[in-house]
């Protein structure tokens, strides 16, 4: 794959818990502009994975690339948006507007003074516009709804204009209709903003319908490739028969 | 009441007051939302044992205090990520420790007397000009620390894996976090006393944080809060010939009533 096109490079990632094994020889990449979905049943390392490409965990054994540096060595955070599972059990009472919570993200790489107030305020109203929560900005995130919660949350970290969107089961407790909008609105920013998009989800649906690419994952990598070879697969059969993977056909 | 203000006693107490009262609203305010409101707590009662080691060796109390107070807070940090225990038990080991450290210290000195009482309770109007200098610059200090920060300290108070992942360096931004709330409950201590130090960092804040809307509100209406909580305390301590500590945080509460009243009315 051209150096350039490829985004992350993940190579025979382990990592144990406590001496139990989360994750073995995990090895995959992702090239710029896909729409990938990490799939597997619960307990199978999905945000494992995610943390371990994101250096929140560090690895057992193997190594991360982003951008084709090794990832105790990246600093340019602000190319990277990153929306945690937990982004639903929001403190109801954290005083912060939807405005503040988008421009926490502000500080991500390296400092820019040279960055005015003016251009912040701006960079932040394009992000809430972009997930259509511009007339909500000065509520309270504690007073918005969890589907209204969310978009601030992914406003937040598209603010810095990233390369790169990992989004952690994104939808979790999210009504069918909203989550139908919500990945309209993912489809978009892949295809417009040309954001490369890491989803990591156990709903096979939402995959039939936006993502191009598939890992799946179950301790180890049991399926890596396109979407259409991934729904001829034997991993897409075993998982969907085990009943492990949830299918909301859209 | 401009008489009182004439007073050179009273205008360092209103000075010294006023910056660590700002300065613990504030932080108060990032404790609270850490669910670490009774860190506070515990550190006055380790600052005593602070205490007690300055009189003992005869140095500066206020100085010891300090030093033992920061390494309390680290330890605590290092005790809950280290030995998994919850914040609150780290904190009831470190409090009852450094309590039981003063009163040995303060026997062994044969000192247990007026001195240490007078941190126990705070005497505000007792300062003097150097305590007066110190406390406000440290105040001061600390303001600025957290304001210059304020984002980031936000954003991980909100949302720390995602902070962490921002690139922003959480770990630094924790051991920066204790530093100041130790520096600040030694400040506090001497306003309002090792006992009262706590309705300094919880009270306005909370205050603060029922009318909110946003974290800029937040950090505005807890410094108010503090602020006018010092000015009338100290004024109601003249006129009542009452103990300073005590009135300021009285006041603080009687506020913090008032913006409860306030809330319901606009959220009913």
């Amino acid at each position: 794959m051209n150096e350039a096109r490829e985004l992350i490079r993940v190579e025979g990632l382990s990592f144990q818990y406590d001496s139990i094994p989360v994750l073995e020889e995990v090895s995959f990449s992702i090239a710029r502009g896909d729409f990938m979905a990490i799939l597997g049943p619960n307990g199978s390392g999905k945000t494992t994975l995610v943390k371990l490409i994101l250096g929140l965990f560090r690895p057992t054994r193997g190594r991360v690339l982003l951008m084709g540096k090794s990832v105790e060595d990246f600093k340019a955070w602000s190319k990277i948006g990153y929306v945690p599972q937990k982004a639903t059990h929001i403190d109801p009472f954290f005083p912060a507007s939807a405005r503040e919570v988008v421009a926490m993200a502000l500080t991500a790489g390296p400092p820019k003074p040279w960055r005015g107030k003016r251009e912040e305020d701006e960079a932040v109203a394009l992000a809430l516009d972009r997930v259509g929560m511009a007339a909500f900005r000065n509520r309270p995130i504690g007073r918005l709804s969890g589907g209204q919660q969310q978009r601030v949350i992914i406003a937040r970290a598209i603010v810095n204009a990233p390369e790169l969107l990992f989004l952690d089961e994104p939808t979790a407790g999210v009504d069918a209709a909203t989550q139908g909008l919500f990945y309209d609105m993912l489809h978009r920013l892949n295809e417009d903003q040309r954001i490369t998009i890491v989803l990591v989800t156990h709903d096979i649906g939402i995959v039939n319908k936006h993502v191009t690419k598939v890992a799946c994952l179950n301790q180890r990598l049991v399926f890596h490739g396109s979407h259409a070879d991934f729904c001829q697969s034997e991993a897409f059969k075993t998982m969907l028969a085990s009943g492990h993977l949830v299918s909301h056909i859209h | 009441m401009e008489a009182f203000f004439g007073y050179g006693f009273f205008q360092r107490a209103l000075l010294a007051g006023l910056f660590v009262a700002i300065a613990c609203a504030i932080l108060g305010l990032f404790l609270i939302l850490r669910r670490d409101a009774m860190i506070g707590h515990g550190l006055a009662h380790v600052t005593f044992g602070g205490v007690a080691l300055g009189l003992f060796l005869n140095v500066l109390p206020l100085g010891a205090a300090l030093v033992v107070a920061i390494l309390a807070s680290l330890a605590i940090m290092k005790l809950k990520e280290k030995a998994g225990l919850h914040g609150d038990t780290a904190i009831g080991i470190f409090s009852s420790v450094g309590m039981a450290l003063g009163i040995a210290l303060a026997t062994l000195a044969g000192r247990f007397n007026a001195d240490l009482l007078s941190y126990l309770f705070g005497d505000i109007l007792a300062i003097d000009a150097l305590e007066v200098g110190l406390s406000t610059v440290l105040a001061a200090v600390v303001v600025v620390v957290i304001l210059a920060n304020y984002r980031r300290l936000m954003y991980l108070t909100f949302d720390r894996e995602a902070a962490k992942a921002s690139g922003v360096k959480t770990a630094h931004l924790d051991v920066l976090l204790a530093v100041l709330t130790s520096v600040t409950v030694v400040l506090g201590m001497k306003v309002v006393g090792i006992l009262l130090v706590t309705a300094l960092l919880v009270i306005p804040a909370a205050a603060g944080l029922l009318l909110a809307a946003s974290f800029k509100q937040a950090l505005l209406f807890s410094s108010l809060v503090a602020s006018v909580s010092v000015v009338f305390g100290l004024l109601a301590a003249f006129y009542l010939d009452l103990p300073a500590s005590a009135t300021v945080v009285l006041f603080s509460f009687l506020l913090f009533g008032a913006f409860y009243l306030l809330r319901r009315r606009s959220h009913p």
